[in-house]
């Protein structure tokens, strides 16, 4: 139980219609997961499938219409909790531009310590030291919007770690970003599961991506419908395809060689993986 | 063309000036309209001007931003310039039709368009060395004794400073939207008045709709990172007078007196 970061039980829930009279649709319906610790949960899905919603959930921006969140310990419906739950899940969005506050990157990552009550020094200190994570120490005193998004992208990082969060969602956060700027923050990411041992959720539309993390969640119209290690999950090539999503181009060559008669192991991810199948399986021969 | 809009740019730097209280800033901004505003002679506008001239080369502004900052009220000084050049009395230099120029005429014209020259020059240079957050933390202490009687200071100083943060990514939106149109063929700078207005149309509707989707995702961001209103908020820049704002207000103070003693001379 003390492994959980996030306990989510039969949560279900919709948005308030402006039209009278018309019954709101569900867009979640009774979603259970349990996040824990440390662990990297991928969450993929088609547009509208309610990853957004769902990722709101995790630091009290939205409450449950039916069942419970649960983050570290702290259910969300409680509001004297609102805000120690949100300092200790961090959020990073899709639009660096409307996530930045100030026109100036020092400023702007100084404002989450500044709400919560940070004293001065300390401030600093938090701010210098997640400026230098995301390697922008160096743009403290720049203006934000001169900056490109992948640098932009990291200042938000910067900002939401300046709180010293356990764990981090990130809803589509390369989605922007061009190839650069997607692989700086990819390589962020990886670095806060590995060494600074956050819990991380990321909301992605790049199979790439997902394949980073401990466990892949597919969601589809408000329900998940499959979870596992990524590499068991993509397995599922035509199941994921119906769902609208691509899989990895390694997984989808190893997939069509199979149905093709050609005996390789459907579960390599990377191109190296991928390689080294191929190879042995040749080898063999 | 809208990169010309500096309103609430700031241009980031290290000098004397770009390092003042941003309390002092204001003061001083209120005292230098004030002197501008009681000035009445070549000799008075001088002393305001020679004031000006001397914050802009301290602060290492480039003139250049100085200038482009004019461009929006060309049109206004020019208007209040012709309006005092005509309608004063005096000794009548040239005559035509019913227009009459007088001495007295070209003198207010002159000073009429130095004055708002130089009010919008002064009050850039605040918004040019000072961060918008600075600023409106600035404000936000100058104006905090009216929280006593249920101003909401805090959350004004909030929406001025987001308003400032907004301007420069608003500004590059229109440029985009404006871009896209002419690529399918809006002209913008053709046709009469109406013509003008109704080829703005189709740039103004998706602003205001991003806008508002804009706001609510910087809400929501803003949320996300523990706001909760100015409720036990620190800083991560707290402000903190020292001597340099104590000479600075003095010099701001001898500057407003001495047009005020010049003006009394009748100069
Ligand atoms: N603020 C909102 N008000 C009403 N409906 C919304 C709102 N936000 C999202 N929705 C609807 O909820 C569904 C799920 O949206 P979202 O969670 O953003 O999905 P995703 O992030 O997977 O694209 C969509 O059908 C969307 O139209
Ligand atoms: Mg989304």
């Amino acid at each position: 139980m003390d492994d959980t970061a996030i306990k989510i039980e039969n949560l279900t829930f919709f948005y308030n219609s402006d039209e009278e009279g018309r019954a709101p649709e569900d867009v979640l319906s009774n979603v259970s997961l349990n996040i824990e610790k440390g662990s990297f949960i991928a969450v993929l899905g088609h547009n509208g499938s309610g990853k957004s919603t769902l990722a709101r959930h995790l630091n009290a921006l939205l409450l449950p219409k039916g069942g419970a969140v649960t983050v570290f310990g702290m259910d969300t419906k409680d509001e004297e909790l609102t805000l120690e739950i949100r300092r200790r899940v961090g959020m990073v969005f899709q639009n660096p531009d409307n996530q930045i506050v100030s026109n100036v990157v020092e400023e702007d990552v100084a404002f989450a310590p500044e709400n919560l009550g940070i004293p001065t020094p300390e401030i600093r200190a938090r701010v210098d030291e997640a400026l230098k994570t995301v390697g922008m120490y160096e743009f403290r005193t720049h203006a934000p919007h001169l900056l490109s998004g992948g640098q932009k992208q990291r200042i938000a990082i910067a900002g939401v770690l300046a709180m010293r969060p356990k764990c981090v969602v990130f809803d589509e956060p390369t989605a922007m970003l061009d190839p650069q700027g997607r692989r700086d923050v990819m390589e962020i990411i990886g670095r806060m599961k590995n060494e600074m041992g956050s819990t991380v959720i990321l909301i992605t539309h790049h199979m790439e991506e997902a394949a980073m993390a401990d466990t892949v969640v597919v969601m589809s119209d408000g329900k998940i419908v499959m979870d596992g290690a990524p590499r068991e999950v993509f397995t599922h090539v035509e199941e994921l395809e119906s769902l609208g999503l691509t899989v990895p181009g390694t997984v989808k060559l190893m997939w069509e060689l199979r149905k093709n008669g050609v005996d390789v192991p459907l579960g390599a991810l990377t191109v190296n993986e991928c390689a080294n199948a191929l190879a042995a399986h040749f080898q063999s021969k | 063309m809208l990169k010309d809009v500096t309103l609430g740019q700031y241009f980031p730097g290290d000098t004397v000036i770009h390092r003042l209280d941003p309390r002092t800033k204001i003061l001083m901004v209120i005292i230098y309209i004030a002197a501008l505003f009681n000035a009445e002679s070549w000799i008075s506008y001088g002393v305001v001007l020679i004031f000006l001239a001397a914050a802009i080369a301290i602060s290492e502004i480039r003139l250049t931003a100085m200038l482009k900052g004019l461009k929006p009220i060309v049109f206004i000084v020019v208007l209040t310039s012709l309006l005092n050049l005509f309608y004063a009395s005096g000794d009548i230099i040239a005559q035509w039709w019913i227009f009459k120029i007088t001495r007295e005429g070209i003198k207010a014209a002159i000073l009429m368009a130095a004055r708002l020259i130089m009010l919008v020059m002064g009050t850039f240079m605040l918004t040019y060395t000072t961060s918008p957050i600075m600023l409106t933390y600035g404000l936000e202490l100058l104006l905090n004794p009216l929280k006593k009687i249920k101003v909401p200071v805090h959350e004004l100083a909030m929406m001025m400073s987001m308003a400032l943060r907004l301007i420069p990514t608003l500004i590059e939106e229109t440029d985009k939207i404006m871009s896209a149109q002419k690529a399918r063929g809006a002209e913008f700078d053709t046709g009469n008045l109406i013509q003008k207005a109704k080829a703005m149309l189709p740039i103004l509707v998706p602003l205001f709709l991003s806008s508002f989707r804009r706001a609510d995702e910087l809400a929501t961001a803003m949320e996300a990172r523990c706001y909760h209103g100015g409720e036990n908020r620190t800083r991560l820049n707290v402000l903190k007078m020292t001597r340099r704002d104590m000479i600075a207000l003095i010099l701001g103070v001898l500057v407003l007196a001495g047009v005020i003693v010049l003006a009394r001379f009748g100069l």
